[in-house]
């Protein structure tokens, strides 16, 4: 069955058609790789799969349920979790507390007025665990301010583990990273269990095309070339577009 | 932490011995006046501190409660008919301010309640036959709870410091609670709290409906305390002198409203006597709490003490811990 099967998916702002006619049948389990150019329109296909922007026409699917209309919201009920291409996290906070808020986003406890969030046990200790996936669980307490960006990058990673979601949106995940720090994301990665479908976008095709399974090129809004890691890479549409002669 | 706790231990101890202490009866009013305007900054910073929502029209609210409870005990009913009514008239109207006004947030946020307020400011002003207009309503009676009439200025100072010490505790447990920790994200994130799959609105809604409610108990102590009610209490400089406690005070912080409504209540009611200008007094002491304290009086002396004590390392060996 496709975790995410999205069909005829258009959009434009005004005259500027940023998603045009795009279908994608991905499959459960699977490691989908998202590259074009700059403004190809794959960021804007994100927040169109999670909800953040509402597609003028088409349908998404995912796990076989068509969240078309589902607001954002309930998406993450639903299985759906993401990371953002900049950074976005509760920099006030520790690493804890952030993962906390995952974790809570999809339980009852949210609307609770009179618990003390501290002493909700199995809340944190679910957040440690999602911390020690990818590494942070020794510095779990430490203020956000006081990472590096490779940690916080870690972090999002580790808000949307925590939600255990079915399928998981990685927005450029090893933009402005360092060798070091793209080493260690690319293992939190590569350790992620095969139950969740991954959908990546990214850049740097060092890291990108060992984590795919499949690649979709997306060229002003459009699906251009679409397959395995050989059949893409060796397609000439993907070198006159993006990978360059 | 034992610090804290000392410290809270005297401040409660000389919050219980105001009437003792205190040279007279003047001064126990205004004490009293501090709670129920700290009661209606803790209101107010739910929204503007913790929610990232400034409300300049929190006034109003604060009138409508308060004309509520005059307007029924004007009509015959008795003080727990009033109290109940203005608790429900002033959530009713909070409810409707809210679906307005969040809308938006930042600037169309703080037009919207702004708009709001001075609505309300106009209703009060004109429709005379339920506000008395310029004239107002006088309130002729105090409440008699349990059979202690609230007459004197030291039974008064006590029923507002329980009622203070309760709107404290729900704050307090609010804030540290799921709900409060995710109002507090919807402040900082929040795309990323819709997608982690919280209602936004939802959550500020009751933070609105939270507020609302502790700004209706401000405005009952408020109209009991000075016994009459006019539009002069509900108008745009009311409004925004309920934030300037906050942010005086310090915006998101627990104690911050509480200092900063002291600071002006202190200004105003005592300062005033002994400075003409006390009004440029007030301006020049919150140019320098913008200046040196931006963060607000609670939280910058925090800040200082934590520096003077070494608790917080530099900023360079902060840096270097950092560091992997």
């Amino acid at each position: 069955m496709s975790a995410l099967r999205i069909a005829g998916l258009r959009k434009s702002f005004g005259g500027l058609h940023v998603t045009r006619d795009v279908n994608l049948d991905i499959e459960a389990g699977e490691r989908r790789l998202i590259i074009g150019p700059n403004g190809a329109g794959k960021t804007t296909l994100f927040n169109q799969i999670t909800g953040e922007l509402t597609p003028d026409s088409g349908t998404i699917h995912l796990l076989g349920q068509d969240i078309t209309t589902v607001p954002s919201r309930r998406r993450a009920h639903l299985g759906m979790a993401r990371t953002y291409q900049i950074i976005t996290l509760f920099p006030n906070d520790s690493i804890s507390h952030n993962v906390c808020l995952a974790l809570l986003g999809l339980s009852p406890l949210r609307w609770n007025p009179f618990i003390d969030m501290k002493r909700q046990g199995h809340i944190v200790e679910d957040a440690k665990v999602a911390l020690k996936q990818v590494g942070l669980d020794a510095i779990a307490e430490r203020p956000l301010a006081q990472t590096s960006y490779g940690e916080r990058r870690r972090v999002e990673i580790a808000m949307a583990l925590a939600q255990k979601p079915k399928v998981l949106l990685l927005d450029e995940p090893f933009a402005g990273l360092s060798i070091d720090e793209r080493r260690d994301v690319h293992k939190c990665l590569m350790a992620i269990p095969r139950d969740v479908t991954m959908v990546m976008i990214e850049h740097n095709m060092d890291v990108a095309l060992e984590f795919a399974e499949r690649i979709t090129l997306l060229h002003f809004g459009e699906v251009i070339v679409e397959g395995t890691r050989s059949d893409v890479v060796n397609d000439p549409r993907t070198r006159e577009v993006y990978l360059g002669h | 932490m034992t610090l804290r706790l000392v410290t809270l231990a005297i401040a409660l101890v000389a919050l219980v011995t105001v009437p003792f202490w205190m040279p007279g009866d003047y001064y126990v009013n205004v004490a009293s006046q501090i709670l129920f305007y700290g009661i209606f900054a803790l209101g107010l910073n739910i929204l503007a501190g913790y929610a990232g929502l400034v409300s300049l029209g929190h006034a109003g609210l604060l009138g409508i409660s308060a004309y509520a409870t005059g307007y029924m005990l004007q009509q015959g009913f008795g003080h727990p008919v009033a109290i109940v009514t203005a608790l429900a008239t002033g959530m009713v109207a909070m409810a409707i301010y809210a679906v307005l006004s969040l809308r938006t947030t930042g600037i169309g946020f703080i037009m919207i309640t702004l708009a709001l307020g001075e609505i309300i400011w106009g209703l009060a002003y004109r429709w005379i036959s339920i506000t008395g207009g310029d004239n107002g309503i006088n309130v002729h009676t105090r409440p008699h709870p349990f059979g202690i009439p609230l007459d004197s200025p030291n039974a008064f100072y006590y029923t507002t410091l329980v009622v203070f010490l309760i709107a404290l505790g729900t704050v307090t447990i609010f804030v540290r609670s799921p709900l409060g920790a995710a109002l507090m994200g919807t402040r900082d994130q929040p795309r990323r709290m819709n997608a982690l799959g919280y209602h936004v609105w939802g959550i500020r809604f009751w933070a609105c409906m939270f507020s609302g409610l502790l700004t209706a108990v401000a405005g009952i102590l408020f109209v009991y305390y000075n016994q009459f009610i006019s539009p002069q209490a509900v108008d745009l400089t009311a409004s925004a002198e309920v934030l300037l406690m906050v942010i005086a005070g310090g915006a998101g912080s627990l104690f911050g409203p509480i200092v900063g409504a002291a600071l002006v209540v202190i200004v105003k009611s005592v300062v005033s006597a002994y400075i003409t200008r006390w009004n440029m007094l007030l301006g020049v002491i919150f140019v320098g709490i913008v200046i040196f304290m931006p963060e607000g009086l609670v939280p910058g002396s925090v800040r200082l003490w934590k520096y003077m004590f070494r608790k917080t390392p530099p900023k360079d060996a902060a840096a270097a811990e950092a560091k992997p």
